[in-house]
């Protein structure tokens, strides 16, 4: 651990301000609360809100996951995961069940989480109304007045245009029945899996706002009664571990358009195949083997 | 069988390693010190200490070095570094009509007390390459003269005394720091000041550019643009009264803009301000012209739809390290993102062509 920081980086003033932001999200769930960012030593996009809500709620005896799109191996994620290490000196693991603080981009991981867990989102753009309204002073308003004719018409459009509602990820939800929420870039595959046992905080470096889910806070994806919410996945089922119900991601194999479709919680694709899963193109598990 | 890419830990470490090497270059050319570009590239060193917002020549120079001659990563490492120092207090404000000027320049008055001294400008070089300069040539002493310091008051402040110039509002009020608190709107002209100072120069040039295009024109003159080193003061609580902790180098630049004068107030001139860390008299100008631009409101003049008016796409625009790393964070993996769209836009097509079929079998 580096002594010529604080533990977890931030001073201790700025972790309590930032502090104060989550409980204010916590308390009125889906709220985005503004908080005074601070210039953090990797570049606004690659985590920087989740950075500091994550060093704001890291404790010296906490373990630690990182994850980019459901794996812990992708560049940034491990970037991440070196600077806690460095900074805060906290134990860290690729293992969802022996996670306290998992910080995550564009993913919730496939195993359930636990009350005793908090998942961190790295959030770019935290307001679900932005490509309708560039105006923050704007939609501040329309959150205010619960003004959210305009998402509707967006998605009646969609189905009108496209007989489909074109959002595929970050797709937007109604918390509690109030606040219209970004989940962040997740894929809508996600969303049923915001209602959870674990607390979950959304940080916005760049655009300075935090917001939150409290544990088994309802999170409705937005939709229409006759075209219904669907979490949709490819059609496949993962190659390695056989899995038909995770979220997979395709990979091209060769030049001559062959591809193959893996989980992409690499975590719970390990933890199949160490129970003797296997896919159609996997081989019998060994440990470090892939 | 598929192996999962894995060893991203070890192929940044191996990235960072060439990066140092590429930095170096040849090693047969000898290596660059702080102190060299501290003292020979000081326009950089100076930008990178405004746009950084951390006035200190050394670390600005080892930035700029560090990043390989980027400025706005070089920017972008001391913002890195000043959010984690401590405060320790707040410095009285500068008076900046007690700079100690090395230039000074008027472009309303032909002349003025206090004089108008050129100094080291590139104004009036003729751009040619000076290949004496690629043989490393010293350059010879440049003439002296003696002079005797004297007063140097404001010259927009001669047209203040006829009333012909509007008064700025005065206020003891500690101004907001957006390093500090999060931005919200709308803003206080201080803080829409920090804003523009520590602001993109090109950004803060193209906005200034566009209001003398016509989009919100205001008809600025350089009423008067000065650069030299303030006094910095702080009052330490233990002596009871304010002491010199230093001097910082400073470019100012008040803008003098017509104005019609409106139902409610004759007409009258009205200002803009500039005030960077450095010798950076382009962005002081560009400031200034952008921050009359943004005062229509105060002064009610027209909202005219020109972006150089529009508070929030300026101030949520101007900061070259919120913008550099949005846009440059798409190069991060983003294949989950792109997985769920590639499915939609096939099972889309995949309707799309059914019915097309459907149709073509009716018809």
């Amino acid at each position: 651990m580096s002594e010529a920081y604080n533990f977890a980086y931030l001073d201790e003033q700025t972790k309590r301000m930032i502090r104060r932001a989550i409980l204010k999200g916590l308390a009125i769930p889906g709220y985005q609360v503004p908080f005074a960012s601070r210039e953090m030593p990797m570049p606004y996009g690659w985590g920087t809100g989740g950075v500091q809500v994550s060093a704001a709620v890291l404790t010296p005896e906490d373990t630690m996951k990182v994850i980019d799109q459901g794996a812990d191996d992708t560049t940034n994620a491990v970037s991440i995961r070196k600077f806690f290490q460095k900074t805060a000196g906290v134990a860290v693991t690729e293992r969802t069940s022996d996670a306290d603080v998992i910080q995550t981009r564009h993913r919730i991981p496939e195993e359930p989480l636990r009350e005793d867990q908090i998942l961190v989102y790295q959030v770019p753009i935290p307001e679900p109304l932005r490509f309708l309204e560039p105006r923050e002073t704007e939609t501040r308003k329309m959150h205010a007045l619960e003004e959210y004719g305009l998402m509707h018409v967006k998605l009646y459009e969609d189905i009108s245009r496209n007989g489909a509602i074109s959002t595929a990820y970050a797709y937007p939800v109604k918390v509690e029945g109030r606040y219209v929420m970004d989940p962040s870039p997740i894929p809508k595959f996600d969303n049923p899996k915001l209602e959870m046992a674990a607390i979950q905080l959304f940080g916005a470096g760049r655009e300075q706002r935090i917001y939150a889910l409290p544990p088994y806070t309802k999170a409705v994806s937005l939709d229409f009664e006759d075209y219904p919410f669907e979490a949709s996945k490819a059609d496949h089922a993962c190659d390695l571990c056989g899995c038909d119900t995770s979220y997979l991601d395709e990979v091209i194999v060769d030049d001559a358009g062959g591809r193959m479709f893996v989980c992409s919680d690499t975590d719970f694709c390990r933890g199949r195949r160490a129970e003797g899963h296997i896919g159609a193109q996997g081989a019998p598990f060994e440990e470090d083997a892939a | 069988m598929y192996v999962a890419v894995k060893g991203g830990e070890k192929a940044i470490d191996a990235a960072h390693s060439w990066l140092a090497e590429e930095r170096r270059g040849d090693t047969a050319i000898p290596e660059l010190s702080v102190a060299q570009i501290r003292e020979q590239m000081t326009l950089a060193v100076n930008r990178v200490m405004a746009e950084g917002s951390l006035y200190d020549p050394d670390l600005a120079a080892l930035a700029i070095k560090q990043a390989r001659g980027d400025l706005i990563e070089a920017i972008f490492l001391i913002r890195a570094y000043r959010t984690t120092l401590p405060r320790f207090g707040y410095t009285l404000p500068i008076e900046t009509e007690r700079m100690d000027c090395i230039r000074r320049i008027s472009a309303t008055f032909k002349d003025a007390p206090g004089g108008q001294v050129l100094g080291p400008t590139f104004d009036y070089t003729h751009r040619l390459l000076d290949f004496k300069l690629a043989a490393e040539g010293e350059v010879p002493d440049a003439p002296t003269r003696d002079t005797t310091p004297g007063p140097v008051p404001h010259i927009t402040e001669f047209l203040n005394k006829e009333g012909l110039i509007q008064t700025e509002a005065d206020s003891d009020q500690t101004p907001p720091d957006l390093t500090r608190e999060p931005l919200e709107l709308p803003a206080a002209r201080a803080l829409r000041l920090q804003s523009l100072t520590r602001g993109d120069e090109g950004f803060v040039l193209g906005m200034a550019y566009s209001t003398q295009r016509g989009y919100a024109r205001n008809h600025a003159f350089v009423g008067e643009l000065r650069i030299g080193t303030c006094a910095v003061e702080m009052e330490i609580p233990e002596l009871g009264f304010a002491i010199d902790i230093g001097e910082v180098e400073l470019t100012e630049c008040e803008t003098v803009n017509q104005f019609k004068g409106s139902k409610v107030e004759p007409p009258q001139f009205t200002r803009g301000y500039g005030l960077v860390f450095g010798q950076t008299e382009r962005k002081a100008i560009s400031m200034a012209l952008v921050d009359r631009a943004l005062r229509w409101k105060e002064l009610g003049e027209d909202f005219e739809g020109a972006p150089a008016q529009d508070e929030e796409f300026v101030l949520y625009h101007a900061d070259n390290i919120q913008a550099t790393g949005f846009l440059e964070h798409i190069k991060l993996p983003h294949y989950v993102d792109f997985q769920s769209e590639l499915e939609l836009v096939r099972k889309m097509r995949a309707e799309a062509t059914t019915a097309l079929r459907e149709a073509a079998e009716c018809a």
